[in-house]
């Protein structure tokens, strides 16, 4: 497929100018939030991703972009070490996280997932109300209910540009009685409830619909304030438009995916070193 | 479509249609039956009242046992039932371990009942020392409950959608959390299906009973008698305890009173009745767990 046979999800005119007029530069003094070195993936005998050298620059967004199949999700969930879960799954290499190694022998996933969130594709709110979604991870950490926690729920919601739409039933509704782009802003309140540091979006948008994308797109941008956010996703236009760091993958001959070029957004998509990123850049081929 | 794979659909659509509305009638005509055959015999004298092997007595005492080996019986296999379930749904892995639980649980659900019955008299009755008991009873009706209730608990834990399972782990949840908070409350309506099919057989069961709850019901209960340890007390696991199931097969096999039919026949549609009221509750119970614990 292509990308002009693609619909894009978003037509460009309807695009606000925060977008486009916001400076790409990525954060011009700053060590890497998050750094992969020589990073192998294998299920089984097969092997899925291999020797993926990778920096994510904090305080920005860094978007995964690459043709079906050549393992955007896997090194995505390579990051907060959800890999661990699918059976017969193993990571070779290091993943550093502020200079901890995430796969070290006496780190605990569940430690590296509290600082490390992630969004699935698929909105997957709780059956709950949309108080208890959002306080599931601060409770699971033992926090006691009281202004605390309202506290932190409300301010979760804000962050997550809900709680205008459910400030006068969040406490009573259930987190499923939301629309699909409520839904996924729900999850990423449920998300920075655990205020994690790096948020890991995998194609969060790409259930929803234009509109729903938007509002999306609106908060990763304010997000990007904040949180080191890496995003994978299938629209090269979402791509352009809310991250500043790009990095293309595509699969080799052997099936596994590999990492063909990182940089500036704005490079990749305008003047790529590699003829791949180019050709999938331009819709030659993915 | 042709003309022919629509005729077929409907076909199919019938087919199945008067199957389901078969199931129906037959439960329908099972119960109108029952309550036809006792209507002149059930009233609350004789629901709650004494027996009597002269007189039309009644099946207070054997319809109290037959909750009490219930509640009983449950106590035991609930707990465990679920535990193992959760085991062999989350943490079992592929292995002989596996394949031997598994085995283990389908030959013992296909063991013939009265088998189970003789070696809970040679088991509980005898090595345990715990003579015909409701205790005794209770634990020869576990073992076929066991894995009954395991399997139906793990079924009930897979069918959670594994997007549930990822969201809370991706929030620095522990597998123990997830299954807790996450898993287990959606869980819920399936494990109140095994709750009921388990019940059903406990209430029905009569074979598995004979030789290790016994047919020595007293007369007459004192609900005063509180001392557990004292075997007329109707609160005591270690007295004999005569289910209705238990009952109805004696009274129509052995019976020599007048009123044999009549007893036998009320006893049934109180069997039915009790039956139909507890699972009726136990889905009434597990919707308002689910609705407390999801919001939904």
């Amino acid at each position: 497929m292509s990308v002009q046979d693609r619909p894009a999800t978003l037509p460009r005119v309807t695009l606000p100018n925060t977008f486009t007029a916001r400076p790409r530069a990525a954060p011009a003094i700053a060590g890497p939030k998050m750094q992969l070195s020589g990073v192998s993936v294998q299920y089984g005998t097969f092997r899925a991703v291999r020797d993926i050298n990778l920096t994510v620059l904090p305080q920005a967004v860094t978007a995964f972009i690459g043709p079906s199949g050549c393992g955007k999700s896997t090194i995505l969930r390579c990051l907060n070490r959800m890999n661990d879960l699918v059976p017969g799954a193993r990571v070779t290499g290091t993943v550093t996280l502020d200079d901890t190694d995430i796969y070290g022998r006496d780190v605990d996933p569940v430690d590296v997932r509290r600082h490390v969130g992630l969004i699935f594709q698929r909105p997957n709110p709780f059956p709950m109300t949309i108080y208890d979604n959002v306080a599931y991870g601060p409770r699971r950490r033992g926090m006691k209910g009281g202004p605390t926690l309202d506290a932190l729920v409300e301010r979760s919601l804000k962050q997550a540009a809900l709680w205008q739409e459910v400030q006068h039933d969040f406490r009573r509704k259930s987190g499923l009685a939301l629309s699909g782009g409520q839904q996924q802003r729900l999850c990423i309140a449920r998300a920075l409830a655990t205020e994690p540091e790096v948020l890991l979006m995998d194609e969060p948008a790409s259930a929803l619909d234009p509109i729903a994308t938007l509002r999306i797109e609106e908060l990763i941008a304010e997000l990007r304030r904040t949180y080191t956010i890496v995003i994978v996703t299938h629209n090269m236009q979402q791509a352009s438009r809310v991250s500043e760091r790009t990095a293309f993958f595509t699969m080799g001959e052997d099936r596994a995916g590999y990492l063909v070029e990182v940089g500036e957004t704005s490079q990749i998509f305008t003047n790529p070193n590699e003829r791949l990123t180019e050709d999938y850049i331009s819709g030659r081929f993915g | 479509m042709t003309l022919n794979t629509r005729i077929t659909d409907r076909l199919a659509t019938g087919v199945l249609w008067l199957l389901a509305a078969a199931v129906v009638v037959l439960l329908l005509t099972i119960i109108a039956h029952l309550l036809l055959a006792a209507a002149g015999t059930l009233n609350l004298s004789f629901v709650f009242g004494d027996p009597s092997d002269t007189s039309l007595g009644g099946v207070g005492p054997i319809l109290w046992n037959s909750f009490y080996m219930l509640v009983l019986t449950m106590l035991i296999t609930v707990p465990l039932g679920l535990l193992a379930g959760i085991y062999m749904a989350e943490y079992a892995g592929v292995g002989r371990l596996t394949n031997a639980i598994r085995f283990a649980q389908e030959t013992i659900g296909a063991v013939p009942s009265i088998v189970v019955g003789l070696f809970g008299l040679i088991l509980f009755v005898d090595a345990f020392h715990l003579g015909f008991s409701a205790l005794a009873g209770s634990l020869a009706l576990t073992i076929f409950n066991l894995p009954l209730m395991a399997r139906l608990a793990e079924q009930a834990i897979r069918a959670v959608p594994d997007d549930e399972r990822s969201g809370s782990l991706a929030l620095g949840s522990t597998k123990w959390q997830t299954i807790r908070h996450v898993v287990l409350p959606l869980a819920i309506p399936g494990l109140v299906t095994g709750i009921i099919v388990t019940s059903g057989r406990i209430f029905g069961e009569a074979a598995a009973l004979l030789f290790t709850a016994g047919l020595g019901t007293p007369d007459h209960y004192d609900f005063t008698n509180l001392n557990v340890l004292d075997p007329r007390s109707p609160w005591s696991p270690l007295r004999p305890a005569t289910t209705l199931a238990v009952y109805i097969w004696k009274t129509n096999s052995e019976g020599l009173g007048q009123f044999v039919t009549q007893i036998a026949d009320g006893a049934s549609a109180i069997l039915v009745i009790a039956v139909l009221i507890f699972n009726l509750g136990a889905r009434l119970l597990g919707r308002l767990l689910t609705r407390r614990l999801t919001a939904a």
